[in-house]
């Protein structure tokens, strides 16, 4: 059975921003929520690198253990979605994912959390597939319609990677091989003619 | 060699690994977000990278000699980069503090703490089948004197209604998952919580008020004298037919309570705050500088997120640690001793029981009440 993955690549990453825009857009995300983000590791100095990053869908997810009712799942291709009915938006979700992926829209009084939302890998949520009722709260459910989460399907540079963990991880380990790195990098003698490589 | 093996999909398993040395763990983090930020602030990155291009050597990553493990270990501990969104502190990749708060609340803070009240009330239930009732030894009088005016009832119940449904939705933010939802179905469980929430985010307010309350009308009755040493010598009597050591208004137990109450319910409430409002306090950092005085070592540079896994932790922890205590002084202020309901109840206590429990304050309201009468007497003639 397939797994579903997120692997993103810093060596390919230019922090282009798309997938964020593209996840926006394709699920409708609330006002100052982003379920996916780009952050810049040595921003403008040597070794800049940059990594698209969102819920990684955990094997052992911590948001799942920690949540007090049961908001929060994992489908059978290891999808983490959640339950915008159940979630009661206390927080400890937020607290316990290492990534930052849960968020909450503050709505509440004295502009307390709201539902938790996150990323669903472009799979929707508990609703009935591609109802109305599902986009509303959880955006497109582009799994049930066969096609992969879109941040990744649009990535200009192929730098994020979606879908089953085997095959993903085929592609960047050839990658990895092909590119050579460092003196043995492609492209690399001649860029520097000189350096006896 | 690959250079650049690692991903984040990776990086979660090394998370993982270090699962069982949460505590630990979680201090190296926070001290390494210390010693990242003074790293950057330095430049030593740019520093290497021009002495790898003096030194003439074969110019290899563009890290120069420091290399991609670095880099990637200190974004597992926390190192923060650059995001073009608003919120600025989502530029940390990767914080580990979250799995302290998993593996406390999920292990020891869950299983210690049914222990905690499940013991509580297997330890009163054997004092009742041992002690029994404490009953008033000479017997009621017919005769009743003031204990508590009505306004210290009014502060009383509001501190403790407002407690108890506290507790009883706190208690279920951590077991309600495992004894109601297997009940009442997941979707009916959280409309539970969900109310619950709104109510233990609002009642907060009247905790917080019936807690200055108390302090303002009690405290003067609680400053510890020499008859709270006898009192307690003799365990107040409570294991002993019988004995009753003398007491003011308020006897060492009662003023040992009374300050639980009020140090535990004030650190309840200030964490409870911080967790109501998030982000805005740096509760615990400001607490680890003041403790630092006293010779210890703890982090005062707190990330808003490690500030937030805290305060859930302390508030849960003291709230478990206080719902013992109150359900010991329920006990003792109903079933467990005759005539003690009275005091809170009607406020009117039997004259033969006070005399028995607060034999100080008894004497001193009758002689004032002589007193009175005395000037009354003077004045008429």
């Amino acid at each position: 059975m397939a797994r579903m993955r997120f692997l993103s690549d810093a060596e390919r990453c230019v922090e282009c921003n798309a997938c964020v825009t593209a996840c926006k857009n394709e699920n409708e995300v609330p006002w100052g929520i982003n379920r996916r983000r780009v952050v810049t590791i040595s921003d403008g100095k040597p070794g800049e690198r940059s990594i698209s990053i969102a819920c990684m869908h955990c094997s052992d997810a911590p948001c799942i253990a920690v949540c007090p009712v049961d908001t929060i799942y994992q489908t059978e291709i290891g999808i983490v979605l959640h339950s915008k009915d159940l979630c009661i938006g206390c927080g400890y979700c937020f607290y316990a994912c290492p990534f930052g992926a849960p968020q909450f829209p503050q709505t509440g009084n004295f502009g307390t959390r709201g539902k938790m939302d996150k990323c669903t890998f472009c799979a929707g949520g508990p609703e009935e597939e591609n109802s109305e009722a599902e986009f509303r709260k959880y955006g497109r459910n582009r799994i049930a319609e066969g096609k992969l989460p879109l941040c990744a399907e649009l990535c200009s540079t192929k730098a994020l990677l979606a879908g089953d963990g085997a095959v993903i991880s085929d592609i960047y380990r050839e990658r990895v091989i092909n590119r050579g790195f460092g003196a043995g990098a492609w492209g690399w003698g001649r860029a520097y003619p000189n350096s006896g490589s | 060699m690959p250079r650049s093996t690692t991903s984040v999909a990776t990086m979660k398993n090394n998370t993982a690994t270090y699962a069982r040395k949460a505590t630990v763990i979680f201090l190296l983090a926070l001290m390494a977000i210390f010693l990242t930020n003074s790293f950057s602030q330095t430049g030593s990155l740019a520093q290497a990278q021009t002495q790898a291009q003096n030194s003439q050597s074969p110019v290899g990553a563009p890290l120069g000699n420091s290399s991609d493990s670095d880099m990637w270990r200190a974004v597992k501990r926390g190192d923060r980069g650059n995001v073009s969104i608003i919120d600025k502190k989502s530029g940390v990749l990767i914080q580990s503090g979250g799995q302290f708060l998993r593996d406390l609340r999920n292990g020891p803070m869950f299983s210690y703490g049914a222990a905690a009240i499940i013991g509580i009330i297997a330890l009163l239930s054997l004092f009742y089948m041992l002690r029994g009732r404490i009953r008033i030894d000479s017997g009621k009088s017919d005769v009743t004197v003031t204990r508590f005016n009505s306004f210290e009832r009014f502060s009383h119940w509001l501190l403790a209604i407002s407690f108890v449904i506290l507790g009883l939705s706190g208690l279920n933010m951590i077991y309600g998952k495992f004894l109601l939802t297997p009940l009442v179905g997941k979707s009916s469980y959280g409309d539970i919580a969900m109310a619950g929430k709104w109510l233990h985010n609002f009642v907060a307010f009247a905790f917080i008020l019936g807690l200055v309350l108390i302090l303002i009308i009690w405290i003067r009755h609680n400053f510890p004298n020499r008859h709270d040493i006898v009192w307690l010598l003799k365990g107040g009597g409570m294991f002993t037919r019988g004995t009753h050591p003398p007491a003011k208004k308020f006897n060492a137990g009662q003023k040992i309570l009374f300050w639980l109450i009020i140090l535990a319910g004030a650190s309840i409430a200030l964490s409870g705050v911080s967790l109501l409002f998030p982000f805005q306090f740096s509760l615990f950092a400001d607490t680890f500088e003041i403790i630092n005085r006293l010779g210890f070592n703890l982090p005062t540079e707190l990330t808003g997120i490690e500030e937030m896994q805290l305060s859930l932790v302390w508030h849960s922890v003291v709230s478990i640690f206080m719902v013992c205590v109150i359900i010991a002084h329920i006990y003792i202020g109903s079933v467990g001793m005759e005539g003690a309901f009275d005091a809170m109840g009607s406020g009117e206590v039997d004259k033969n029981w006070a005399k028995e429990h607060h034999s100080i304050w008894v004497d001193e309201l009758e002689s004032k009440e002589r007193a009175k009468a005395a000037s009354k007497q003077v004045a008429a003639e």
